[in-house]
């Protein structure tokens, strides 16, 4: 039994962040109901990979019944027709067969595997995409670029690109001259005696631009592109395939994280704690992650939220227009785009599939929402 | 206020440059050959296809290609290779049959986010702002094309108004007023799938200027010394947190040419997006580099624009 302490000294707070996170969160009835929505999601989409996927899966998805064509949902299946092992796995279409006899209900659970990761994956690529720019322009944005450096860059990408085109005499030259370059210059800082540079180096060893100059101007020039128009493009040339698409939706949708990022990263490189760890001695890769990072992450997480739902519609635009996953893969975009031709004599086609994307981007952007307001520090203060 | 014109003048002609190197180095390092989309052909010989590769200069390296690109485009003699039409007359035409959707949805969406945004932000918190946010998300949320299907389905069914397409099919030359209402019926349904994520995101945003205006010292001067909470919230309020809505003008101009690549699909409206989208699936390079040029300019002028037009309305501003 210990006794009551009696001293005055300074108290921890009463609630952890956590604590008081889901103290404001309840208050948000509809970013809780986006917040089970979506685990719900997440658990159906796991679960579907298990049951669709596989040699001899419990939901076939693929399992074509042309004598059980657009049945309307809830149907129970014509039994003396069927093989055995052609019997819908809960005895009834739940949610109906499309034009092939196909089990609508086993497409969507593989089509919801599809939607999770294509939205997770992609946002994945542009967080990280976006946070890798951000930090470096908000932390070493004040660094300068030099002439020769970007001299160097161009002869590598020129040598590269000659030696892809089929003039590798040439494109091995340049190669050899910038890497010749780049052995030269370390050579003179780590190794060399004389610090002073050759005159003919002093002419090129001029600075350009800060490096926070470039990765912004980078980032205008992606915000010139029309995005979907981009995708769909770039989606239309590369072969078909699911990763194809994450990739692409991922590395056109990194800007907004950046310039977030390194808006929170210069603010923060100001501040006390950093000048102190950096007065520690403390690295700079682990000042960025381990420091301000923690402190940056709050903007990031609500835009990753809400990104994940214009992935999702995205993703089902794509499908819907034919550049998806390629055809015996379901996602909720094909079967739409599948269902319409029939959106009169079974508009279940339609009707299921859409509100599916519908209810899941809406939990993501709610949820996404609620989190804004949960961050938001203004808020915070009156609890 | 002029050098900051000429500074930003050049920054975005050089960001053009880029944007133009980038878009032609995506295009032509795809895997993929125009030549070959139509490799069952039977009309097209290697004969042909060497011919078609010397016309277009593809057999050229890919720097003379790019400059001969860029000066055709500005002497204004790039043509489609689909058909050989100059494509700036083609995206032209297809422009002027954009222009009306995206008058009509630009108009729907002005109109109708501010009155709801307003409305949001003076009763905040009660019924009116709860169901207006949760339908924002909803309009936000919803995909587009599922809500055209809803939406068509639901107008044809009780209207039996014809809605696909940009008139009725071999309507011939009825009276004036059965054509302007053909022209309305037609032009309705995919305005107003184009408003609705506007409306959605631009009342929430409205709402959210007018919240913090509404939160400022001199408004609650204004109650305090008893004006009508009508004249409060519409003069003093309102007409603050309007700034911001003035530089929006210029950033809508991209809309201008972004179009709707999947409403225009599904309504066959012959316009720009849609030509986009036939120009990806033919492959047409010449077409789709000059949308993308074209559509980077709409970007760049209106973001020039809105920064223009900031420091006019904004007085504290110095750029």
């Amino acid at each position: 039994m210990n006794p009551e302490p009696t001293f005055e000294g300074p108290l921890a707070p009463r609630k952890t962040r956590l604590q008081e996170s889901w103290h404001l969160l309840k208050q948000n009835r509809l970013a809780v109901l986006g917040l089970i929505i979506f685990i719900l999601f997440f658990i159906t989409a796991v679960i579907g990979l298990i049951l669709t996927s596989g040699p001899d899966p419990m939901f076939d998805p693929s399992l074509v019944r042309l004598q059980e064509k657009l049945r309307p949902p809830l149907s129970k299946p014509n039994l003396d027709m069927l093989q055995p092992d052609e019997l819908p796995a809960l005895g009834v279409y739940l949610f109906g067969t499309d034009d092939l006899g196909r089990d609508t209900f086993s497409r969507m659970l593989q089509g919801s595997w599809v939607s999770l990761t294509v939205g997770f994956v992609a946002v994945g690529i542009s967080v990280l995409v976006g946070i890798f720019m951000g930090g470096i322009a908000g932390y070493f944005g004040q660094n300068h670029i030099y002439f020769d450096h970007i001299l160097v860059v161009v002869l590598l990408f020129a040598a590269g690109a000659l030696i892809m085109v089929g003039a590798p005499s040439q494109g091995l030259g340049l190669l050899a001259l910038g890497l010749g370059y780049i052995v030269y210059s370390l050579w003179r800082k780590r190794i060399s005696e004389k610090k002073v540079l050759p005159i003919w180096l002093h002419v090129l060893h001029k600075k350009a631009f800060s490096v926070d100059t470039l990765i912004m101007r980078i980032v205008d020039i992606m915000l010139c592109f029309p995005s979907f128009f981009l995708i769909l493009t770039v989606v239309a040339l590369l072969p078909a395939s699911i990763y194809n698409i994450m990739i692409i939706i991922g590395l056109t949708s990194w800007m907004g994280t950046t310039r977030f990022v390194r808006a929170e990263f210069l603010s923060l490189r100001e501040q006390d704690f950093v000048t102190a760890a950096r007065a520690l001695g403390v690295g700079d890769f682990r000042i960025i992650f381990r420091h301000m990072m923690p402190n940056a992450i709050a903007p990031v997480l609500v835009s990753a939220t809400i990104g994940i739902a214009t992935a999702i519609l995205t993703e089902a635009g794509l499908s819907f227009l034919g550049f998806g996953v390629p055809p015996p893969h379901a996602t909720w975009g094909n079967i739409l785009s599948d269902g319409k031709r029939f959106i009169f004599d079974a508009p279940w086609l339609t009707f299921i599939p859409g509100f599916a994307i519908l209810i899941v981007v809406l939990s993501f952007n709610l949820f996404g929402e609620g989190l804004r307001d949960i961050l938001n520090p203004k808020l915070r203060e009156r609890y | 206020m002029l050098s900051f014109i000429g500074r930003s003048i050049i920054q975005k002609i050089i960001t053009l440059f880029f944007v133009s190197i980038v878009s032609f180095l995506i295009i032509h390092l795809a895997p993929g050959k125009p030549s070959q989309v139509d490799p069952m052909n039977p009309k097209f010989t290697p004969e042909m296809v060497e011919r078609f590769r010397k016309e277009f200069n593809l057999d050229k390296p890919l720097h003379v290609q790019y400059l001969l690109f860029y000066r055709d485009l500005f002497t204004g003699k790039t043509a489609s290779w689909k058909d050989n039409q100059p494509v700036l007359r083609k995206i032209w035409e297809r422009f002027l049959n954009s222009l009306p959707l995206f008058i009509v949805g630009t108009i729907l969406t002005w109109t109708l986010s501010f009155p709801v945004g307003i409305r949001s932000a003076i009763f905040r918190g009660g019924f009116y702002d709860r169901s207006a946010t949760f339908f924002s998300y909803l309009l936000i949320s919803i995909p587009g094309f599922f809500f055209a299907y809803i939406l068509i389905i639901f107008v044809v069914n009780s209207f039996h108004v014809p809605v696909i397409g940009m008139e009725t099919f071999g309507i011939g030359d009825p009276s004036w007023f059965r054509w302007f209402m053909d022209r309305v019926w037609h032009l309705l349904l995919p305005s107003v799938l184009g408003a609705t994520g506007g409306i959605a995101v631009l009342s929430r945003y409205v709402r959210s200027q007018m919240l913090e205006v509404e939160s400022q010292d001199y408004i609650r001067t204004a109650m305090a010394k008893g004006l009508p909470p009508e004249q409060v919230h519409y003069k003093h309020a309102l007409r603050n947190a309007l700034l911001p809505f003035v530089t929006m003008f210029g950033l809508i101009l991209p809309g201008l040419i972004g179009g709707s690549v999947i409403i225009e699909s599904i309504f066959s409206w012959p316009g720009m997006g849609r030509m986009a989208y036939e120009a990806i699936l033919a492959r047409d390079y010449p077409v789709i580099l000059t949308v993308n040029f074209v559509s980077a300019v709409l970007v760049l002028a209106g973001t020039f624009i809105s920064d223009v037009l900031y420091m006019v309305v904004d007085p504290r501003i110095q750029l």
